[in-house]
């Protein structure tokens, strides 16, 4: 059962101030990559894109943080430890 | 009947539902009559045979009606299809026999929503559908929730909303709605 709250401003981690700071809601983007139900590829896809982004140009590196807020956004986070653990283990089937 | 819409696209489709019905019944009244006055007319008559008038209006009629009925339907269809940019992303994960939704977007907040049983409710709460934590949206807000089952397969629904989809593990299926009313 859904139920929806407050409007989208809220106070973002004010404390007693009173002051309501603007917030606003951002997540992933509507990717044309992949238009229609299934989002399983766009998790993945962006998983791996974030993967290869760091190898390629390292972790400081701004740009690939995109790819971190997608499939941060996207995928359960159930499946991005599990990936974690088979990249740890050496054994994830993807091509990095 | 429908519960009440609480999205623009199930108000949408509750017009046209309505709309749909009403000529339904108009038609089925109209044909009901005249079977049922047939029935029970025992005047026959035997040079009746044809006629072309007849047969042509009683079939571009009912192509009108047809039109009539066809162009919100097409309209309706392409309209659940529109693409949106979200405002937040929540992933609803089913499992045996609760459902987790993750709000990944900031903080990473994550909850189990599990269905408060008969004997624990009190009166003021809905039977088999009140859960103990509830799953919050943001108002007037696009939401596209990313629907997936950690175990066997599963179905998430808001009828209020018009959205069904089945939770299937190792598959994302997206849903994306607008809401417009609290509650």
């Amino acid at each position: 059962m859904s139920e929806e709250g407050a409007a989208a401003g809220g106070a973002a981690g004010e404390g007693g101030a009173g002051d309501v700071e603007e917030f606003v809601l951002e997540t992933a983007p509507f990717d044309p990559r992949f238009p229609n139900q299934n989002q399983t590829k766009h998790c993945y896809t962006s998983f791996l894109d974030h993967k290869r982004c760091v190898k390629a140009r390292g972790e400081e590196f701004a740009a690939c943080d995109y790819f971190r807020r997608v499939y941060t956004s996207l995928c359960p986070n159930a499946w991005v430890a599990k990936w974690e653990e088979q990249i740890q283990a050496g054994t994830f089937p993807g091509n990095i | 009947g429908f519960q009440n819409a609480s999205s623009p696209l199930m108000e949408q489709l509750i017009f046209f539902h309505d709309h749909t019905l009403t000529i339904l019944i108009l038609i089925i009244s109209i044909v009901g009559f005249n079977l049922f006055s047939t029935m029970h007319n025992t005047n026959i008559d035997q040079h009746m045979m044809e006629s072309q008038g007849l047969e042509l209006f009683w079939t571009i009629i009912p192509s009108f009606i047809l039109i009539f009925i066809g162009l919100p339907s097409i309209r309706l269809l392409y309209l659940l299809d529109e693409v949106y940019n979200p405002a937040i992303t929540i992933k609803t994960i089913g499992h045996q026999w609760y459902w987790s939704y993750e709000y990944s977007d900031f903080i990473n907040l994550e909850f189990d929503s599990y269905m408060i049983p008969s004997n624990e409710m009190k009166m003021n709460m809905f039977r088999l559908i009140d859960v103990d934590n509830r799953m919050m949206v943001p108002l007037n807000s696009q939401v596209r929730t990313l629907i997936t089952a950690a175990d066997v397969l599963h179905s998430w629904t808001v009828p209020s909303m018009g959205i069904k989809a089945d939770a299937v593990p190792g598959r994302l299926n997206q849903v994306n709605f607008y809401t417009n009313r609290p509650g």
